[in-house]
């Protein structure tokens, strides 16, 4: 019988896979959102296209090749273990890599969108104003994309804490290290622990309610702020 | 140091050709004229390095662009920039707008102070206000504000007044004149409105699909009989003239140059004082005998240059004035009957005078 005291590490890391997740992948999906955003043409479809493929494979199909990319016979893992560290399988870091890939659509594509409502005219404007392409970025793209930076924050935490498939394949669930809500759910129900499997459900769709009215409540206030 | 505005680009899109090479005069306003198609943006956004066009492009000496591969991006060219459309950014206070070239400029080569700007443009009681609440006379106006903090050697003005109401129009054409007569500041306008041109502009390059027509002092490209300015419905002929004297009685003001007197309707204005009118071709006839009794008061002599038939039954004439060009339209009838040809000595009827300035 699982406890209360036992739904906290779990807690825990699902937390935490979902700060760190959100992090990295807005430092990695602003620039490629950015170049998205810029570009037209081959090279463009086919970034955009590897960008989305989360959205439609299986989960488990990710996570089968992130195994096998990150496991000890695999080249990341593989080139790990030969510098002396351990392989990224059965690791936070691993699941970490996993829910980068299987969230970056939700992080990189409000991204590209606001950044492509942004338009090239006040970044000329600024460039007429001496200021240089960085400079431009962070003071007016940036900016101006706000909105875009709110929802890809909210989408990208929210369905990092919901994964389940590419966790369970990459992680495993290993209590305290690896074990995110969405399996515990998994092993409840398998148990026939269904009171435990409500509990953490049930928390999980309020949860998930609440964060997208904030998000609507919040982006609608950004829109009206700056006339 | 040479000093003026040097451009020569080439540029070939899919729809549009670009051929174009003209120098401007380094200081004054110099209009870029022609229909919509016509290049004046890509021109302009080309001198601004928005555009990467072959070519060159030097202005007051210093090279922002060759041949040998030099291409300064736009943020390093000294130049301030107004948009068609404001293009504030929505983000920023109309302070916050003013400051963000001005911050970006090393104090010692701010040549513009921000309360100067200000004042000129009559923007400290907007300074608090968001893009979004302005009119757009007043947009246009923080924008050239906004580009002028930048101190720049040259100001680039894209169709500035293109979709102004008219008394907005009428509340940003003296900023923009003052500007250059006060900053010294030499102006690139992009219009396609020869009114504003009449108004403002010192030189002209007049452009068609892409090519440049012809490029000169304004006086003297309006009445060129062979560029498409002097056979519109509002062709006219500009004329600089000093006031002379003012009639009181009759509120009228004389104004001298170098073809004789024209008197215009006005009220007492500073002995000396330059101003530029404007003559319509249409508002000008043509006698060969002095016209004693008539209702007109400006009667100029004149010297017949050039008659062309652009129009069935119409002839559009240049004649000189004291070696100042002007247009009359006439009827084909009447230049027959008066014998009106190159070298001829007639009378200029003048109906009409508009005084700009």
């Amino acid at each position: 019988m699982a406890t209360w005291e036992s739904l906290i590490p779990v807690a825990g890391v699902t937390l935490r896979l979902a700060a760190v997740t959100t992090a990295v992948l807005l430092a990695a999906g602003t620039p490629l959102a950015w170049w998205l955003a810029r570009r037209t043409g081959f090279a463009k479809d086919v970034i955009a296209s590897v960008v989305a493929l989360p959205l439609v494979l299986p989960p488990t199909v990710l996570g089968f090749y992130l195994l096998l990319l990150l496991g000890p016979w695999g080249p990341v893992g593989g080139a790990l273990t030969a510098l002396g560290m351990d392989s990224l399988a059965f690791t936070f870091s691993g699941i970490v890599v996993g829910s980068v890939v299987y969230s970056l659509p939700f992080v990189v594509q409000p991204l590209q969108v606001a950044f492509e409502a942004v338009g090239t005219r006040p970044l000329e404007a600024a460039a007429t104003l001496r200021a240089g392409p960085l400079d431009r970025f962070f003071t007016v793209a940036a900016p101006l994309a706000r909105p875009g930076f709110l929802t890809a924050t909210v989408l990208g935490f929210a369905h990092t804490i919901g994964e389940f498939g590419v966790v369970l394949m990459v992680g495993g669930s290993i209590p305290g290290r690896t074990r995110v809500l969405s399996i515990a759910i998994f092993e409840h129900v398998e148990a026939s622990e269904y009171g435990q499997a409500h509990v953490i459900a049930a928390g999980m769709l309020g949860f998930s309610l609440l964060v997208l009215i904030a998000l609507h409540g919040l982006t609608r206030r950004l829109r009206g702020e700056a006339p | 140091m040479s000093t003026g505005i040097e451009a020569r680009f080439a540029l070939t899109r899919e729809s549009f050709a670009l051929d174009v090479a003209f120098a401007a005069p380094g200081r004054g306003i110099c209009g870029l004229f022609g229909a919509s198609g016509a290049g004046k943006t890509t021109v302009l956004r080309c001198i601004a390095g928005l555009e990467r066009a072959r070519g060159l492009c030097r202005v007051n000496g210093r090279t922002w662009q060759d041949e040998a591969g030099v291409f300064l991006p736009t943020h390093r060219r000294p130049l301030g920039y107004v948009f068609q459309e404001a293009s504030l950014f929505p983000h920023l206070s109309v302070r916050g707008n003013l400051e963000y070239g001005w911050r970006r400029i090393p104090p010692a080569q701010r040549r513009i102070g921000f309360d100067d700007a200000v004042a000129w443009l009559g923007l400290r009681p907007l300074l608090e206000r968001w893009p979004g609440t302005l009119s757009g006379g007043e947009r246009q106006r923080a924008a050239i504000a906004r580009a002028l903090l930048t101190s720049p050697d040259l100001l680039l003005a894209d169709e500035p007044l293109t979709g102004l109401d008219e008394s907005s129009k009428a509340e940003i054409l003296p900023y923009l004149d003052r500007l250059h007569d006060e900053l010294d500041l030499p102006i690139l306008y992009v219009t396609h409105s020869l009114d504003e041109i009449s108004r403002i502009a010192e030189h002209l390059v007049v452009l068609r699909e892409g090519r440049v027509l012809g490029s000169g002092p304004v006086a003297e490209l309006m009445t060129r009989v062979d560029l498409p300015l002097s056979h519109r419905d509002d062709a006219s002929a500009i004329v600089a003239a000093t006031v002379a004297s003012v009639d009181e009685t009759y509120g009228l003001v004389e104004l001298a140059f170098g073809g004789g007197a024209l008197w215009v309707p006005g009220e007492s204005q500073a002995r000396g004082r330059p101003v530029r009118v404007r003559v319509f071709a249409r508002d000008v006839s043509l006698t060969r005998v002095r016209p004693e009794q008539t209702s007109i008061l400006n009667v100029l002599d004149v010297v017949v240059r050039e008659v062309v038939h652009d129009r069935p039954g119409q002839a559009l004439v240049r004649v000189e004035a004291g070696g100042v060009p002007l247009l009359a339209r006439i009827t084909a009838k009447s230049e027959a009957r008066l014998q009106i040809g190159p070298g001829v000595a007639c009378y200029a009827q003048i109906k009409g005078v508009a005084l700009l300035a």
